[in-house]
């Protein structure tokens, strides 16, 4: 069969994902130089519909590429009044007193509580206003590279049937060429992943880790709604060598956004990260905001939490990495947003910057990077998540207010991560099977009705996207060392055993996966692969999350 | 030959309707909108007619809200020539839609109007008829096969129990069904040059169209629960529960 030939458009620069670092880098390019041509694309449905987040968000990065956000009617309405935090027990909680000194970074006067997917809605049309092209419903499916250059990326085919071959209804990709690429796929981008191996941009960087954050949205009646709330918790339900904790925020019309994140590099392979997050609501800390009220929607999504000692190389000859494809979040203070947003701006005044010389890769970039506040809170930062990774929850939480109140994040050393998230899994038979009471259909839920809140959807007829390197590694590694971990970490149920006990083979429920990748990070081996569905796929993420 | 085909901003199909707190609708504030998926089996089919020369020109047409934009780009994404927004706050009832729709009639001189057979946010099922009626032209509702020859549409439609033939003397009035046609994906290049095509926009009250409610919402309420179903292990258990426990067969 020939080829069918792609169509394919120059743009001076190509942005690869619809989240706040890739529309911050588009607003910035036109403000800078209203000539440059900006084409985004988001594989979501529309701008939005994949992203998951808490999210108090920070508006430094925002003030600076919008003074008038306000009055452009920024969707950053609910000011945070109060905040908490507990440390829980199976029964009770302790509230951490005198937070904004113990746990500085967890202090959050001045900062918002949104949906971030409202917010790169809004990001999205002040964009389109300064001519930037957005184009939601294309995912990036391949990097194109000539003469060792990226020199942009292609969609991926649509109408192609479950067994590769090209339906009634196809059309093929098409070719988006750019002088420059900014690859802002949020953490673990499926392009992002194939630059750096071909660019080898991981040489000198720690290995990256990374934490799973599953969310629920609730709406709650207007008597318990206290606007501004944010409240932390950890300890309970993790053991002492888990990271992680919950979180619930009140803000906009009587909704709450709860949801829990895990450290990936956990030791478990009995452990379940969605039965983790149900059951923490059932303790009295989280149910007595939750009772009464209905969950509205339901979303996850992976977070980047290596830190200043896994970021990446950030440049290559045609383009950069941006955001959380680079790996920019504070950890301690689990945001990212304004720092995605930081990375964005800095890299399209590089790209400007290499325009007017023609130069291939954007270097300048690199300087800016660690010339700013984004550095510099990235560097005093640095320690923390290490800790925790080191000396476990309690160690961890001791060496945080230490380093908040005597080293001020100015420690002379750097800890570094040693692991990656895959290869932390303990064997089956060492490890303890964690009690999980079943869910209770008020406060608890099971995985189905769960997904089916996050109005996801995919084309049935389309080859699998989530692919096995090796499928026959799954039976021996995965099933007989790991009793199919996947099966727990997937927060959509995508991975099931069937005939467990006559010939136990590998279900993908391809259908149902929200795009956290996690199974990218977490398989054993790293025999999962996700790669980029038909556009549009995927969770359809409302208002809220 | 022209065709006019009306297209509607609803509430995703992917979505799960959400009814507001206090009863009043479904809430569409930060929810997804997208073409009434049967609108786009509307465009499909003029786009096909055009395609196969029996139709000179698509002109899609949707009333409502400034995002409707969006709607009427991807319908000329999916080939349609040009399109025309009239503007309004107000989510009109279908009366008041098919009166609009009767105002465009009149002023763009289209053979054939092909719309959705129901839109899936109210599923009223009715501007394609009222506007037949206001223009007492012929109307093939549940499209499952439409054909242009002679000067005439013959078009199969879906009743109960089978499919009825009707011929129809153009102009005339066709709803699509959801077997008449696979529509086509919008694709990259396509949307692109979409955004270059003709968009008229005329505010609704130009039209000097009386668009008042004539319904009234008593309330909005979700369906019931469903009981939890179970999982049977084998076709005799099924056959057995159906027998003993659900006493249906
Ligand atoms: C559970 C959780 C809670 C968080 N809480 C907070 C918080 O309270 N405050 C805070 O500031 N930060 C928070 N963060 C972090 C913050 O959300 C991220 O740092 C930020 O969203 C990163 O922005 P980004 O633009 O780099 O990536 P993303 O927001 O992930 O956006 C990437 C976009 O690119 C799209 N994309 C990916 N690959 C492709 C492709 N191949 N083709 C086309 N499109 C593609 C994706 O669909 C997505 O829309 C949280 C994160 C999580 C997961
Ligand atoms: C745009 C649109 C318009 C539509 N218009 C109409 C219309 O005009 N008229 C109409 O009648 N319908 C309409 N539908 C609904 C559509 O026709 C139905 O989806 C279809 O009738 C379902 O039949 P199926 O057998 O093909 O579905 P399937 O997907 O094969 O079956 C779904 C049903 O089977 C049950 N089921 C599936 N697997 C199992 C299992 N293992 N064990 C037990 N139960 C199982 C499910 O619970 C479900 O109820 C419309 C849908 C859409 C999206
Ligand atoms: S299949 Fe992978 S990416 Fe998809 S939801 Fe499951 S773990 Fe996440």
């Amino acid at each position: 069969m020939s080829e069918p030939v792609r169509e394919s458009m120059e743009f001076d620069v190509v942005i690869v994902g619809g989240g706040p670092a890739g529309l911050a880098a588009a607003i910035r390019l036109r403000q800078l130089s209203p000539q440059t041509s900006v084409c985004l694309i988001e594989k979501g449905s529309e701008i939005g519909a994949h992203i998951v987040s808490g999210a108090v968000i920070e508006p430094r990065a925002l003030a600076e590429l919008l003074p008038d956000w306000r009055e452009r009617g920024a969707p950053l309405d609910t000011p945070v009044t109060a905040e908490d935090m507990f440390y829980l027990t199976e029964t009770g909680s302790i509230r951490v007193p005198m937070l904004d000194k113990v746990m500085p970074h967890m202090a959050n006067h001045g900062n918002y509580i949104v949906s971030l997917g409202e917010v790169c809605r809004w990001l999205a049309v002040q964009a389109e206003e300064l001519g930037v092209e957005i184009y939601p419903g294309f995912a990036g499916a391949e990097v194109l590279i000539e003469r060792n250059r990226v020199v942009g990326v292609a969609t991926g085919d649509m109408g192609v049937g479950r067994d590769g071959k090209p339906g009634p209804n196809y059309q093929p990709g098409m070719e988006l060429r750019g002088r420059y690429t900014l690859f802002a796929e949020g953490c673990r981008g499926s392009l992002t992943k194939q630059v750096m191996a071909h660019y080898d941009l991981r040489k000198d960087a720690d290995p990256q880790t990374y934490g799973l954050g599953i969310k629920e949205v609730w709406e709650i009646p207007a008597e318990n709604h206290r606007p501004g709330l944010v409240q932390h918790s950890f300890g309970w339900p993790l053991d002492n060598g888990t990271y992680g904790g919950a979180w619930l925020y009140h803000f906009g019309e009587n909704l709450v956004s709860y949801g829990f994140v895990i450290g990936l590099d956990y030791a478990n392979t009995w452990l379940s990260p969605f039965e983790e997050m149900q059951r923490v609501k059932l303790h009295l800390a989280f149910r007595q905001h939750l009772e009464g009220g209905r969950r509205i929607s339901y979303g996850a999504r992976a977070l980047s939490e290596g830190g200043l000692q896994s970021i990446p190389r950030l440049t290559f000859p045609g383009g950069a990495l941006i955001g959380d494809s680079a790996g920019f979040l504070n950890v301690p203070k689990i945001k990212g947003t304004h720092t995605s947003m930081k990375s964005g701006m800095l890299a399209a005044e590089a790209v400007v910057d290499a325009m007017k010389t023609d130069r291939a890769e954007p270097g300048s970039y690199t300087q800016k990077v660690r010339q700013s506040w984004l550095w510099q809170e990235l560097r005093t930062a640095r320690n923390i998540r290490p800790a925790f990774a080191r000396f476990g929850a309690m160690g961890g939480a001791v060496y945080a207010g230490l380093d908040a109140m005597v080293l001020r994040g100015r420690a002379p050393w750097t800890l570094h991560f040693k692991h990656q998230d895959n290869e932390t899994l303990r064997a089956a038979d060492l490890c303890a099977k964690p009690f999980y009471p079943k869910p209770d259909g008020k406060l608890t839920f099971d995985r189905l009705s769960s997904v089916f809140l996050s109005a996801t959807n995919h084309e049935e007829d389309q080859p699998v996207h989530l692919r096995l390197k090796n499928p026959s590694l799954w039976k021996t590694v995965n099933w007989d060392v790991f009793h199919a971990p996947e099966a727990r970490y997937c927060p959509a149920g995508v991975y099931e055993v069937a005939d467990e006990q006559t010939a136990p083979h590998l279900q993908i429920n391809a259908q149902n996966c929200v795009h956290c990748k996690t199974c990218d990070i977490k398989d054993p081996t790293q025999n999962i692969d996700w790669t980029t569905p038909e556009g549009g796929g995927g969770p359809n993420y409302p208002a809220g999350m | 030959m022209k065709i006019l085909v009306p297209v509607k901003r609803v509430v995703d199909y992917n979505i799960k309707p959400r009814v507001k707190a206090d009863g009043s609708g479904v809430e569409t504030a930060g929810v997804k909108m997208s073409m009434n998926p049967f609108d786009e089996i509307a465009v499909e089919e003029a786009v096909r007619l055009r395609e196969k020369g029996a139709a000179s020109e698509v002109v899609v047409v949707s009333i409502g809200v400034q995002q409707a934009q969006d709607t009427l780009r991807t319908a000329m994404a999916m080939g349609a020539d040009r399109a025309i927004l009239v503007l309004t706050d107000e989510s009109p009832e279908p009366l008041a839609v098919a009166k609009v729709l009767k105002t465009l009639v009149e002023k763009e001189g289209p053979s054939l109007v092909v719309l959705g057979k129901q839109a899936i946010d109210d599923d009223m099922n009715a501007t394609g008829q009222m506007l037949a009626g206001l223009l007492g032209w012929g109307q093939g509702t549940f499209a499952s096969k439409v054909d242009v020859v002679d000067g005439r549409v013959n078009v199969s439609r879906e009743i109960d129990g089978g499919t009825e033939q009707v011929s129809l003397a153009l102009p005339a009035i066709i709803t699509a069904d959801l077997r008449l046609n696979e529509p086509r994906y919008a694709s990259l290049p396509n949307i692109m040059k979409a955004k270059k095509k003709p968009l008229e926009t005329i505010p609704a009250a130009d039209l000097g169209v009386d668009m008042t409610p004539r319904l009234t919402v008593v309330s909005v309420a979700e369906p019931a629960e469903r009981k939890a179903g179970i999982k049977v292990g084998s076709a005799t258990e099924l056959v057995e529960k159906l027998r003993n426990e659900a006493k249906v067969i």
